[in-house]
């Protein structure tokens, strides 16, 4: 199991260009736990995530790991603890998946010291956890969607990190695809203890996936906690502007919503929604 | 339980390229091919017996002995520069993540030729040293220039508008060298041979000039490598990876100026190696830069020392400078490697 850490931020502003995108935002990240950022478009969810994972630089505030400020851990040393997946990595033409996971060792690897046993079984074990073993010598030009995706996430694995961030790691995947990689995800975190940090568009499938959700509206941590106390339909109303209703997911048992659009409305929840 | 990890071990050894030792093979091959054929060819051809005597017998002193003494150093300091501009090229592609970067397409090469003209008009500059040092400013200077408008709008430095800024920045420095050399016919006849580049006037000074640059370029490549692998893969990503991106890119862009300038100032601007030596080697090893830096090297190497026999050959009586020949080869596979970036990006 992976051993519990502090992470927490305090206070903190970023954005680009002196634009504050996040305001003032204090959460601590449970550890070994899945949590899920919420909220509408262009709210902050990536800039928060982006600002934990160390690579903006917030204008205020102060992010400590264990205690101690993130900005003053050497990056290597950082980042063999917290692993990030962006949204849109790039894939340098004509590599191998073998080659594409093994690149998430570079954190453990020193200039003399070369590929040892160590690198070579993280790799493997990565590969395996995501269904990739077989695909090892193919391209990655050759891969769906999906299969692209747990490629992604092996090299992220391949860094054996405590803490992942994945930003929007089911974006442009079919469903089937979607609920694959939140299921390995799981996996991930129930067998391993592996923290989890990951923005997520699904309002339903973050609210079946997380143990944790932080939301945000404007820049600002609007709610935060299990999902069956923060997804109501005042705060879905109040971060995505939604009239909806909240109903309980038939397999999960979490929060499910429901939205209520001007059409195709029975049942006389209109006066409800609108009410 | 333990064969099962081997075997699955050993499953994951692609890390060393399909195609590797073939090609380290063939590259052997094909130095040693084109070492002899640079001692051999050339206005004057040499029999067995004297390239014996030239490389072995120091007390022969036939004339056919003295060509092969001199074709030696004009052999080794090509295989130098052309390793020189192969390690360039890859550094340079992999810090811009541009598949057609290059010293003679970004302007660099020009940037150091208006710096040498300038020396040699205003400075009476003269000696291998002094080109050197000249050199590496203008390139330099004009490495951040290019980079510099390349990067500037929307999406940063894409292929299309590093070309763009590079050609732009290019045409108005030969124009400035055009404007230094024409009233001055002594500087003309001094930068001349220099400016089409040239192989031929290599001596063993010029050669020991270069050494202390081309190590330092490779010291800083090597240092690079394996965090250039990271930054292939995005800025976000390398950072996630812990690479500090801006030293990083610092290194790995010093490395490579150094160079190329380095290889600019004692042989002339010779366009296209390094572009074609590395897309060669991607092409058949993939993108790993552990691989890609240093078989670069070999096929830079090899490629510029057999333009330089080419146009020996082909130039005979006289020769035709290998930095034609070059051009020659390369213009059409700039051409292709364009097209193919635009359709696919980088």
């Amino acid at each position: 199991m992976k051993p519990k850490h502090i992470f927490q931020a305090e206070g903190i502003v970023a954005g680009y260009d002196d634009k504050a995108v996040i305001n003032k935002i204090s959460l601590e990240i449970p550890s070994n736990k899945i949590n899920v950022i919420i909220g509408a478009n262009a709210c902050g969810k990536s800039t928060l995530l982006k600002t934990l994972a160390r690579l903006i630089k917030p204008t205020s505030g102060k992010i400590t790991f264990d205690g101690k400020s993130i900005s003053k851990i050497p990056p290597k040393q950082f980042a063999r603890f917290v692993g990030l997946l962006p949204q849109s990595p790039i894939v340098p033409e004509g590599i191998t998946v073998a080659d594409l996971v093994g690149r998430g060792r570079f954190p453990h690897q020193s200039l003399f010291s070369g590929w040892t046993k160590e690198d070579y079984e993280a790799v493997a074990e990565a590969m395996e956890i995501m269904n990739i073993t077989e695909l090892a010598n193919h391209h990655i030009d050759e891969l769906s969607g999906g299969q692209r995706q747990r490629v992604w996430i092996a090299m992220a694995l391949a860094q054996q990190t405590d803490i992942l961030f994945l930003d929007e790691p089911t974006t442009f995947l079919d469903i089937t695809y979607q609920v694959e990689i939140l299921d390995l995800l799981t996996d991930l975190n129930q067998k391993r203890g592996t923290t989890i940090v990951m923005v997520l568009h699904d309002i339903n499938l973050s609210a079946r996936y997380a143990d944790n959700i932080f939301a945000l509206c404007e820049g600002k941590l609007v709610a935060e906690g299990e999902p069956s106390e923060v997804i109501t339909s005042s705060l879905i109303k109040e971060i995505f502007g939604l009239d909806c209703t909240v109903i309980e997911d038939p397999i999960s048992g979490s929060p499910s919503v429901v939205p209520i659009g001007r059409h195709h409305v029975t049942n006389g929840m209109h006066s409800l929604g609108n009410g | 339980m333990n064969s099962s990890i081997d075997s699955k071990n050993n499953l994951l050894k692609p890390h060393i390229p399909r195609h590797f030792i073939a090609v380290l093979v063939a590259c052997l091959v094909m130095l040693v091919l084109c070492i002899i054929a640079s001692l051999v060819f050339g206005s004057r051809a040499i029999s067995f017996n004297e390239l014996i005597a030239g490389l072995f017998h120091q007390n022969v002193d036939s004339y056919g002995a003295n060509v092969v003494r001199q074709r030696v150093a004009r052999t080794v300091f090509s295989l130098f520069c052309g390793a020189a501009l192969g390690i360039s090229g890859a550094l340079m592609q992999a810090v811009t993540r541009n598949p057609i970067a290059d010293p003679s397409i970004l302007g660099v090469n020009t940037g150091a030729s208006l710096f040498v003209v300038g020396g040699i008009a205003f400075l009476n500059i003269s000696t291998a040293t002094q080109y050197i040092w000249l050199a590496l400013a203008g390139a330099m200077i004009t490495a951040v220039f290019v980079f510099g408008i390349g990067s500037m709008g929307r999406g940063g430095a894409t292929p299309l508008k590093l070309v763009l800024a590079g050609a732009a920045t290019s045409a108005a420095l030969s124009s400035l060298v055009i404007a230094i050399m024409i009233p001055r016919s002594y500087v003309m006849d001094q930068f001349r041979f220099w400016q089409v580049g040239s192989v031929g006037a290599a001596n063993w000074s010029s050669i020991t000039t270069f050494i202390p640059f081309l190590i330092v370029g490779i010291l800083l490549g090597i240092l690079s490598i394996a965090a250039l692998n990271a930054l292939a893969l995005g800025d976000e990503v390398a950072k996630g990876l812990g690479v500090r991106t801006g030293v990083l890119r610092l290194t790995a862009a010093l490395a490579a100026v150094l160079l190329c300038g380095a290889t600019t100032a004692l042989a002339g601007p010779i366009g296209f190696v390094g572009l074609l030596a590395t897309h060669v080697i991607r092409l058949i090893l993939g993108p790993d830069m552990r691989y890609v830096v240093p078989m670069s090297a070999f096929a830079g190497a090899i490629i510029l020392t057999i333009s330089d026999v080419c146009g020996r050959v082909l130039g005979s009586p006289g020769e035709l400078e290998v930095g034609v020949v070059t051009a020659f080869i390369g213009a059409p596979i700039l051409i292709i490697i364009a097209r193919k970036a635009k359709v696919r990006g980088l």
